[in-house]
């Protein structure tokens, strides 16, 4: 009963310092603003506060960086055809 | 079919949600905040002006700054994992947009980049946006033109000053960014010996960053040069260019 009671406390032990450690555990991936940036600002006194308009609020970034992105790829990709296929093709007839 | 294969690169090329160079809110203090703001007007301004001139005498202009100016805003919310560093970090852009548009005018991209990432992305900050416009604006563009002259005056052919150009937007960008953070907090610690500590923990991630910063940046170079040399003829930064 004794060693039951004991590998049961140790088994515990280890699932709770498992626990808390994954808690502490860094993020895989951080950006150099976070490992770089936060840190030293951190270590020399100063913290990052939150943004004005805190957009970091579950998936509405992920959200908001897809909308972004799918924004940013649609002009480029635009002009990219105005310019280097419509454009190519327009100068060609020209010449 | 090329618009729409185009498209779908960009689409699956989107950005993800991580932070990366910019100087978070509130990390200046607000003196430093100010003088950034003070520093980066002029060009910002004088970037608005060009601009204006430009795209009424060259009718590719309002393309080239639409594609650029896309362009260097997802490359600077875009996250690059580094697995030599174990973390990630994004190219800057501004090198290559100063070649093509001139380097004022990639300021005000920079500018308009930044301000869209701080109001909506949770990205760099409002009251440290004149400090990431300085570096990746000011610092950024006038580097990478800069650069690129350079390579001009060497003699490289196209692709290798693109490189430069690439290698010297990124470099410089986060050499500015270690500037702007040591000059403002570093208190009674050496100044250099701060700048040196910031910069060189950027470097692990920045260099293989920059390599391919410099390899995109030529690549787009040499693209442009083979579909449209007419349009690298009209740019000044360019000189004599082979059809």
């Amino acid at each position: 009963m004794k060693r039951v009671l004991v590998l049961l406390v140790f088994l515990s032990s280890l699932a709770v310092s498992g626990a808390l450690g994954a808690e502490e555990q860094k993020p895989k991936w951080p950006g150099v603003d976070e490992t770089v940036v936060e840190k030293y600002a951190r270590d020399l006194g100063r913290e990052a506060r939150e943004p004005f308009i805190n957009t970091d609020q579950g998936d509405l970034l992920l959200f908001l960086f897809a909308l972004a992105g799918s924004i940013g790829g649609f002009i480029a990709g635009y002009y990219w055809h105005k310019l280097f296929v419509v454009g190519k093709e327009d100068r060609q007839q020209r010449d | 079919m090329r618009l729409l294969l185009l498209s779908l690169v960009l689409l699956l090329a989107l950005p993800a949600p991580a932070l990366a160079m910019h100087i978070s809110e509130g990390i200046l203090p607000p003196g430093w905040a100010v003088l950034w703001f003070v520093t980066a007007a002029p060009f910002v301004g004088w970037g608005v002006v060009k601009i204006t001139r430009r795209k009424n005498v060259d009718p590719s202009y309002i393309p080239l700054l639409g594609i650029f100016g896309a362009a260097v805003f997802v490359f600077s919310c875009f996250p690059i994992p580094v697995p030599v560093a174990g973390s990630t970090a994004h190219p800057a852009g501004t090198g290559m947009s100063a070649i093509f548009l001139g380097p004022f005018a990639s300021v005000v991209v920079a500018f308009i980049s930044l301000l869209l990432q701080a109001l909506f992305l949770a990205h760099g900050g409002l009251t440290t946006l004149g400090g990431n416009t300085m570096s990746m604006g000011v610092v950024g563009s006038f580097a990478g033109y800069g650069a690129f002259l350079l390579g001009r005056a060497l003699r490289l052919n196209l692709f290798w000053r693109g490189f430069l150009a690439g290698v010297a937007a990124d470099l410089l960008t986060y050499l500015a960014t270690s500037f702007e953070l040591a000059i403002a907090l570093h208190g009674d610690h050496s100044f250099w010996s701060v700048l040196g500590q910031i910069y060189l923990a950027f470097m692990p991630t920045q260099i293989p960053l920059s390599i391919l910063e410099g390899v995109v940046t030529g690549g787009i170079i040499v693209y442009v040069q083979k579909h449209r040399p007419d349009i690298l003829r009209r740019l000044k930064a360019f000189g004599e260019v082979k059809s």
